[in-house]
């Protein structure tokens, strides 16, 4: 077995610091709020239609739902990155301790897929009925493969007639209900996780959970968002390409439709202020109490992690893309220039509180740095290190482009 | 025979309360209760540190580390020994260079030169685990690989960790890492494979001033329970509700 010591590579201790001080939880646990957080986002925002009956957000509802399956897959990805044992990992299933809020990981995660993957089936029921249909008999290998698959999908349910339909409907109903409880335990819990640390003075807050909940819903919509503007946009660049210009009507390269995204804005914004108020009060609060940590938390907000966190975050990830989605006229390109913006706030909050909370040493008097393995040299700076993350932030859309192939979410105009 | 629906409710209702009240006369005991109702230990291993006898010459260090094939290079310890120097101006330094395997052989304190008239105080302290009454390590733990046992020592199964390093975050004290051979969480374990053995721990035994016991508290004639018991002691961090079961004589408020 070779010898190595966990973290030495990337953490620059400062001052006076306990011997076993290293930056522990590295990119990877920046990395699964941030994936849990899109997945519970990316359900709150179909669920706001099927619920809610937020009819202006129908066409987005579909996608949303398909997507938050995508990113759900991946949510735990991230953390076999980051096991020391990734192959014990199962223990966590087999051998729950329920006093951690780890061990609730996978009685949470299981409800989530079930309730999921069961709306998705009750969605797409008439369409796999209809394709197993139609592709039986028919010639071919692939025709073959398809059929096999979509007959399994069916479950054996081949009443299609209007009052089964119905009864999905109502399903689906109320299982996006089930479901927005589930998503926001989801990651209400990961917040949970680091705020019940009383040994860090960072995170110990009970607005954590809240805060987790507030910026995830934020940052799953705004990728919803995002990625249906680059595939709507994507497909009309194609069409566009493939014919001549005379050849192609309004109605096939409708794109985005702003109207739509406007009004989901609306529900981006709302969250946004959510988050950041409870953000601030945390922070405000924290001064004002001023216990034996502010010292050091002070040294480490406003002088150390300054920029990253007042600039890059709030500024960036929060001002900016605020004002840009409140200013009248949207285009395509000032919306994705917001969300991208939005996107990159919420990563940032999850790294001010992940690597922030380990940026100071439990003595409080002193302090400790990480530097991110940007090229890997071993398997250790690799699933640490900026390789480790982009391979996590990338599968999400990998999974999505092979799901999308079985139960297509984006209507063709 | 035919059954309405109303009828069929109405039975299992009246049958989950006919089990639901005998089953609540039952008390359901955490493992932990269990045992303690089984065997109930009478040692409960706790530890005194002398911070006026504490030369820092890092001899507990070193035999901590041989004795627990920590390896010996590397910055990780079971145990080490910091030093404080309180300046004239109120200004505290520390350090533990290596967690003092090799003492302090350097007069420079967190790197800077220290004039010797401007301090007011300095002293030694050594840390360990504090085999917490209330550990927050076990709590954190997801998988249960991380245990208290009955004489309150806290131990990991190296078999079964799974390297999450929640433990590692939920300890105040700094106690906890990872192995670096093992690549489990490692800590302290006040060398129980001696104390079974009424050995002492390689640290005390190393320990040239008698610095550092280790004692069993539940016996009241235990020298150690003696001194925490007639003595003024404090342990490090109480704020955190995690009941360290390490007394320090002579603590300063400037200790971490």
């Amino acid at each position: 077995m070779e010898g190595y010591i966990h973290g030495l590579e990337w953490t620059v201790k400062e001052l006076f610091t306990y011997p076993n001080e290293f930056i522990t939880w590295s990119i990877q646990i920046v990395m699964y709020p941030y994936m849990t957080g899109l997945v519970a986002g990316a359900f709150v925002l179909s669920s706001l239609y099927h619920v809610f009956g937020q009819e202006d957000l129908k066409d987005l509802a579909k996608f949303a739902l398909v997507f938050s399956f995508a990113l759900l897959l991946v949510a735990p990805m991230p953390l076999m990155f980051h096991l020391q044992h990734p192959l014990r990992g199962m223990e966590v299933f087999f051998t729950p301790h329920f006093t951690s809020a780890i061990s609730a990981f996978g009685i949470v995660f299981f409800t989530y897929s079930m309730v999921v993957s069961t709306e998705i089936w009750f969605v797409y029921r008439k369409f796999f009925v209809e394709q197993a249909l139609s592709l039986k008999g028919k010639e071919g290998l692939v025709n073959r493969f398809k059929w096999l698959i979509y007959t399994a999908l069916t479950l054996g349910a081949y009443d299609i007639s209007e009052e089964a339909l119905h009864k999905d409907e109502r399903a689906v109903k109320i299982l996006a209900a089930i479901g927005i409880p589930v998503a926001c335990f989801l990651h209400g819990y990961a917040g949970f996780i680091f705020g019940s640390v009383k040994a860090n003075a960072l995170w110990m807050t009970p607005l954590m959970p809240v805060i987790f909940i507030m910026s995830a819903i934020v940052s799953g919509i705004a990728l919803c968002m995002l990625t249906y503007i680059v595939i709507m946009e994507w497909k009309k660049f194609r069409i566009k390409r493939a014919r001549k210009p005379w050849e192609v009507t309004a109605e096939e390269v409708g794109g985005v439709e702003l109207d739509l995204m406007r009004k989901t804005s609306k529900y981006l914004i709302g969250f946004l202020i959510a988050a950041i108020t409870l953000e601030l009060l945390d922070l405000v609060f924290r001064g004002y109490t001023a216990v034996k940590s502010w010292d050091i938390l002070r040294s480490v907000i406003y002088e150390r992690d300054f920029f990253k966190i007042f600039i890059l975050q709030y500024t960036f990830g929060d001002l900016i893309p605020f004002i840009m989605l409140l200013m009248p006229r949207p285009t395509v390109r000032r919306l994705v220039v917001a969300l991208v913006l939005v996107l990159f706030g919420v990563f940032m909050m999850r790294w001010n509180v992940v690597i922030g909370g380990q940026a100071f040493s439990l003595t409080f008097a002193g302090y400790m740095d990480y530097h991110i393995p940007i090229i890997p040299h071993n398997i250790e700076t690799f699933k640490e290190g900026v390789m480790g993350a982009l391979v996590i932030g990338i599968m999400p859309f990998v999974l999505f482009w092979g799901i999308n192939k079985i139960v297509p979410s984006l209507k063709y105009k | 025979m035919r059954q309405t629906r109303r009828e069929f409710l109405k039975t299992i209702t009246r049958g989950a309360i006919a089990t639901a009240l005998p089953i609540g006369a039952f008390k359901f005991l955490s493992p932990r209760e269990a045992r303690a109702a089984v065997a109930s230990s009478n040692v409960r291993w706790g530890f005194l540190v002398d911070t006026y006898k504490c030369v820092g010459c890092g001899f507990c260090v070193k035999a901590c580390k041989l004795e627990n094939e920590v390896p010996y290079d590397a910055p990780v310890t079971r145990t080490w020994v910091e030093r404080y120097v309180i300046l004239k101006n109120g200004r505290m330094l520390a350090d533990t260079p290596m967690g003092a395997r090799d003492g302090f052989t350097d007069p420079k304190v967190q790197e800077q030169e220290v004039n010797p008239r401007d301090i007011a105080k300095a002293f030694f302290v050594p840390k360990l685990c504090n085999q917490c009454e209330n550990p927050p390590c076990v709590q954190v733990c997801p998988v249960g690989a991380t245990y208290q046992r009955a004489d309150g020592v806290v131990l990991v199964d190296r078999s079964w960790c799974i390297g999450c390093g929640y433990c590692i975050m939920a300890c105040p004290y700094g106690v906890r890492f990872f192995h670096p051979i093992y690549h489990t969480a490692e800590k302290c374990t006040f060398c129980i494979h001696r104390l079974v053995k009424g050995m002492n721990t390689a640290c005390v035994d190393a320990c040239p001033f008698g610095a550092r016991k280790v004692g069993n508290l539940k016996d009241p004639n235990d020298p150690v329970t003696q001194v925490i018991l007639n003595q003024r002691v404090a342990v490090l961090k109480p704020e955190y509700g995690t009941k360290p079961q390490a007394f320090y004589i002579g603590l300063d408020e400037n200790v971490r």
